[in-house]
């Protein structure tokens, strides 16, 4: 098809802003370009349909099963769009005077305490923008703890082979050195490699648990306990949290700091690779370091340990009470003023104001501008409270069950790479069936694309070979599972007594395989406009 | 797989080929090429760059991989192949024709195997 | 009480038969210890119907207000957002695809974003262009980590930049063990003198924003000589709908661009999701964080398009990849590629004309008003500085009581200043009824 570069005529365009209605400010030529951008000149009927027929050669949730490991591809509820599409958040200007910004302080607020709930944490910022970005900000965290004991000889972060590329480079990109630490037979932490491992140069261990292989490590606590007594800190990475939600706790695990993707476990769209959400939480000795401000009940009546605000408080309290006594000199004469203020702006409030508190001098600073994607945040609030506490735990028990239920229809043919049961995904190995017949799990993923179902994760992670990781999510029903397990089953048929047709799949995309080296070796990264 | 006779093999799969006592050049080997598939980028080190004997000094991509590639030799680089940096397929289709840096001033070298025995190990890994 | 799973309960318990358990605690005792498994219920509300939540959310966004009027910006900017915006990004495939790693079903996606990196190099003159990064302030922080080699790590900013951005980039560098430090600035811009003290051979990139914080233009010709003098890299932070008018980085010569890609069809939204966008010259495509879209062809010789240069990135060069960036802001690249495309250069440049041309006018009235004055002399494009006797807050909440969001009350030195915005939003009536209420708080 087209680029909408190609479908552009000179001349065309829409109607779009009236005329400007005071006069012309002509900008000094040497401060302008010299030529316009060449964007697409097009009507509004061609780029309509130029997106259309985009769509339609994309395939996402709602267009079919999506069992891609680690990714949690569970259906995203239309409620959530709607109200996050509300003008009363998504008109809100970032830097407006708090009362008028009550409802995105609410938002953000009641998240933070959910998510908290949640995950066993004690403190919760929600401005990381996705995953890998609460990773940076939770190992930044880390390292803000070790330098304020002046801890400074910790440098380094244990990441088992397992994990995600992500920990490694998040680790590193907050300035530490990668331990990384094999896995045992049973695809779990090597407790024996990892005592080993630790010193008193460790700052820390990433983990995700269950882990990539989609197991729940029994040896947590065991696993945390170490990496404590070596004085370092746990790090939970949340890609696998669907796993366990109102089951078991992060925070009870013995981790310190955890970050949570919204965009997997708490239902929000991916949109094509983002926009996600990465809320991290931690535990409250932490809590000084977090990025940001935090959002407190302004002037509310629990001790804020602002001294200058308590004495005004007191005197707030007798005012309404009563018992006021006459003020002595002009610095209470102030006091009682500010008090009288105070006590109008509690009475006038519907409920308790909130606010953004002073940043910690301890702040490890922002990770980016503003307090996160918070309309991500808006969808998966709504998300939570739909859920709530029976629904939450509900969740993860149907995302384990159908793992579990796609597995046992599978695994007579797909050897499951580690574990009897698995939690709410496994991994499988393709190894042997490629030595017999040359048909790889790339081939197996391209089949499925004939069959209209989107592969799952492939060559991940890379302690299995030929692996594939299938994740069903809760939101699949049993005939979606049992038609996955029948196709799957099918192409192993195939890969026996017909391997060309896998090596030649998919036929029935828009597009077949791609060069792929052709594409690296002589990056096009742009269209070549015709001179 | 090809293996020259001439040239000495480090067991991470480079050649180095001595010109004289003290000025070698430093590809990847047949082997090597082979296992990594298609390389679609060389990263090179800049000349008069230091080069230690059995430490990193470039790294090779494929599309879904990259590698480290390890000096025989300890010296200083005169002058790099920047043929491949527009056309890395030429490590592929001629490995040891493509050699990646020329070390001079060499001081030392990693522990080499000859060709006869750099083929023997290649075979016990197989 | 809602819930999103189609499986019935003798659904349920007909599966749990099937992988040879009797119940859900049975499943999950089999697997987690007893010791970690929650002995009670989360402290959470109970569940609701989509009826109850509904009417729960509307009540939480009723407590925000949206103004009627906006002179606002300072990083988030009030612009015009077509309607085939809504329309595109609402599409239920688009929006709910994952990362285009599965290129055959995913063309839809690639090429969107293959023609999103189009639209930025258009935009900037750069050579490419990343599928996007989490919005300008982190943008600026990756762009200093392209730039920082092992015997450059020192990162010079300008003290004209956000605020918000110097904050990301410090916290992204002290996380690396790398220097910042703040380039004076004097009558609103950079100060260049201080330029020859401190770049040195040690200097990785110095980061300017054009227009600044302070919405003038720099003098980025001088930025570059010195930058590129000793050896530096020069990164620009750019507002992408002057870029429609303005002379590109690439003809500046900086080495990478970088912005906050909100004000191409973003709502204000409180901050986010916003977008950030990066471009930069051929020598250094290959530390571009991120995805990167590239075109090819498939086995048959047809044009397609893939996730390219891949080697770079996190899942496969682990701790030695320069960023840990995996999902980006796909969809909001995406709106701003819709935007862009209804738009077109003659709409882009307009909203950009439009933008400068208000400013213009509501500066020259604000400052002729007796009391008022713009604090700083330089040529600016949407955004600039006034002072005046009168307290900001005074102003300012007078404007709140008819329905207008003033400028932003800046801090530190300028505290008393306010920063104000004009885009093709505001109408002349609106800006001559602001210059009136500003006359008014001004003769009280």
């Amino acid at each position: 098809m087209k680029l909408i570069f190609e479908a552009s005529r000179q001349g065309r365009g829409c109607s779009l802003l009236p005329a400007c209605d005071v006069p012309v400010y002509a900008l000094d030529a040497a401060a302008g370009r010299k030529n316009p951008p060449r964007l697409p000149e097009v009507a509004e009927i061609d780029l309509i349909r130029h997106y259309s027929a985009l769509a339609k050669r994309a395939y996402g949730v709602n267009d079919g099963f999506y069992p891609l490991g680690s990714c949690t591809m569970k259906y995203n509820p239309k409620i959530n769009e709607e109200i996050a599409s509300l003008p009363g958040f998504t008109r809100i200007h970032p830097l407006q005077p708090l009362a008028m910004s009550q409802g995105c302080l609410e938002v953000l607020k009641l998240a933070e305490g959910y998510l908290c709930e949640i995950t066993g944490m004690d403190a919760m910022t929600l401005q990381p923008a996705a995953g890998a970005h609460g990773e940076l900000t939770g190992m930044l965290l880390i390292k803000a703890f070790h330098q304020s004991r002046k801890d400074t000889k910790r440098t380094k972060i244990i990441v088992p082979d397992s994990a995600h590329g992500t920990n490694p480079a998040s680790a590193a990109m907050a300035g530490f050195d990668v331990v990384s630490i094999p896995s045992t037979e049973e695809g779990m932490v090597d407790v024996a490699k990892l005592r080993e491992a630790v010193g008193d140069d460790t700052a820390g261990l990433m983990l995700t648990n269950p882990n990539t292989v989609g197991l729940f490590d029994k040896n947590i606590l065991e696993i945390t306990e170490i990496i404590h007594k070596a004085g370092g800190l746990n790090y939970y990475d949340g890609a696998n949290l669907n796993a366990i939600m109102g089951k078991a706790r992060p925070g009870d695990m013995g981790f310190d700091v955890v970050h949570i993707n919204l965009h997997k476990t708490f239902a929000t769209p991916h949109g094509g690779g983002g926009p996600g959400s990465g809320p991290v939480g931690c535990k409250a000795p932490l809590a000084v370091f977090m990025p940001g401000a935090p959002i407190r009940e302004a002037a509310c009546w629990a001790d804020t340990g602002d001294q200058e605000l308590e004495i005004i408080k007191r005197a707030a309290a007798e005012q309404a009470e009563g018992t006021a006594p006459p003020p002595k000199n002009d610095e209470e004469k102030e006091i009682q003023k500010a008090a009288k203020e105070l006590l109008a702006r509690l009475q006038q409030a519907a409920g308790p104001e909130l606010e953004f508190g002073p940043v910690s001098p301890l702040s490890i600073g922002s990770v980016r501008a503003f307090y996160g994607n918070f309309l991500v945040v808006v969808k998966a609030l709504t998300y939570i409270l739909t859920l709530g506490k029976e629904g939450i735990p509900e969740a993860s028990e149907n995302a384990v069950l159908n793992a579990n239920y796609l597995m046992s229809k599978v695994k007579d043919l797909y050897p499951v790479a580690y574990g009897k049961h698995c939690m709410h995904e496994f991994v499988v190995t393709l190894e042997a069936l490629k030595k017999e017949t040359g048909i790889s799990a790339m081939d197996i993923a391209k089949g499925l694309l004939d069959f209209g179902i989107h592969p799952p994760t492939m060559y991940f992670p890379l302690i299995v070979h030929e692996a594939l990781m299938l994740e069903p999510t809760e939101t699949e029903s049993r005939e979606t599972l049992d038609e996955a397990a029948e196709m799957l089953r099918k192409l192993h048929e195939i890969a026996k007594t017909d391997p060309d047709i896998l090596h030649a799949a998919p036929v029935t995309t828009t597009v077949q395989r791609l060069d792929e080296v052709g594409a690296a070796r002589h990056p096009k990264l742009h269209y070549a406009f015709p001179e | 797989m090809n293996y020259p006779k001439e040239l000495f093999y480090m067991k991470s799969h480079e050649w180095v080929k001595f010109l004289d006592d003290a000025t070698a050049l430093v590809g990847i080997s047949d082997h090597a090429q082979d296992a990594l598939g298609d390389l679609v980028f060389v990263n090179l080190p800049q000349a008069e760059d230091a080069v230690t004997a059995g430490e990193s000094f470039a790294d090779v991509e494929s599309v879904k991989a990259v590698s480290d590639v390890y000096s025989p030799v300890t010296g200083t680089i005169a002058e790099i192949n920047e043929a491949l940096l527009d056309s890395p397929e030429l490590l592929n289709q001629d490995p040891y024709g493509a050699w990646m840096i020329k070390v001079v001033n060499v001081t030392d070298h990693a522990d080499l195997l000859s060709a006869e025995d750099y083929e023997k190990m290649i075979a016990e890994e197989a | 009480m809602g819930n999103y799973i189609p499986s019935t309960a003798g659904e349920r318990q007909a599966m749990l038969e099937a992988i040879g358990f009797d119940s859900m605690e049975a499943l999950f005792k089999a697997q987690i210890p007893e010791k970690i498994l929650l002995d009670q219920p989360l402290d959470l509300p109970s569940g609701l119907s989509e009826k109850e939540v509904r009417s729960v959310m509307e009540a939480i966004a009723a407590k925000n207000h949206a103004f009627r009027t906006i002179f606002r910006g300072a990083g988030a900017y009030h612009h015009y957002i077509p309607s085939m915006v809504k329309s595109v990004v609402s599409n239920e495939t688009l929006l709910t695809a994952y990362t285009p790693y599965q290129a055959e079903i995913s063309q839809g996606i690639l090429q969107s974003i293959f023609e999103y990196q189009t639209m930025i190099c258009e935009l900037t003159g750069m050579d490419a262009a990343n599928a996007s990064v989490y919005d300008g302030a982190s943008a600026a922080a990756e762009a200093t980590a392209m730039c920082r080699e092992r015997k450059r790590t020192k990162v010079l900013v300008s003290a004209a930049v956000n605020p918000q951005v110097i904050r990301t980039i410090r916290t992204y560098c002290w996380g690396a063990g790398a220097a910042v430090v703040l380039l004076p600035a004097k009558d609103g811009v950079t100060d260049w003198q201080a330029m020859e003290q401190l770049a040195d051979g040690e200097t990785a990139c110095l980061y300017v924003q054009h227009p600044n914080f302070y919405g003038l233009l720099e003098d980025v010709e001088t930025a570059v000589r010195l930058t590129h003098q000793a050896g530096a890299k020069l990164i620009m932070g750019v507002n992408p709908i002057a870029q429609a008018i303005l002379k590109t980085p690439a003809a500046y010569d900086a080495d990478i661009v970088v912005g906050e890609g909100q004000p191409l069809g973003m709502p204000l939204s409180f901050g986010g999701p916003y977008l950030g966008f990066m471009a930069c010259k051929q020598d250094m495509v290959r530390k571009l964080p991120g995805r990167i879209v590239g075109e090819t062809t498939d086995r048959e010789g047809k044009r397609a398009f893939v996730l390219t240069l891949q080697a770079r990135e996190q899942h496969i060069r682990r701790e030695k990849a320069s960023s840990s960036l995996c999902s980006n802001q796909a969809l909001c690249a995406l709106t701003a590629s819709v935007y862009m495309s209804a738009m077109g250069p003659q709409g882009m440049a307009e909203a950009a004309r439009q933008s400068m041309s208000k400013a213009h006018y509501a500066a020259a009235q604000i400052s002729a008003i007796p009391g008022y004055e713009l604090k700083f002399s330089g040529e600016f494009f949407h955004e600039f500085v006034t002072k005046s006797p009168i307290p900001p807050e005074e102003i300012l909440e007078r404007l709140e009581c008819e329905d207008m969001l003033g400028g932003y009350p800046l801090q530190g030195d300028l505290e008393g200043c306010i920063l104000w915005c004009c885009t093709e939003m505001n109408t002349k009536s609106e800006i001559d009824q602001l210059v009136n209420v500003l006359k008014e708080v001004a003769e009280q």
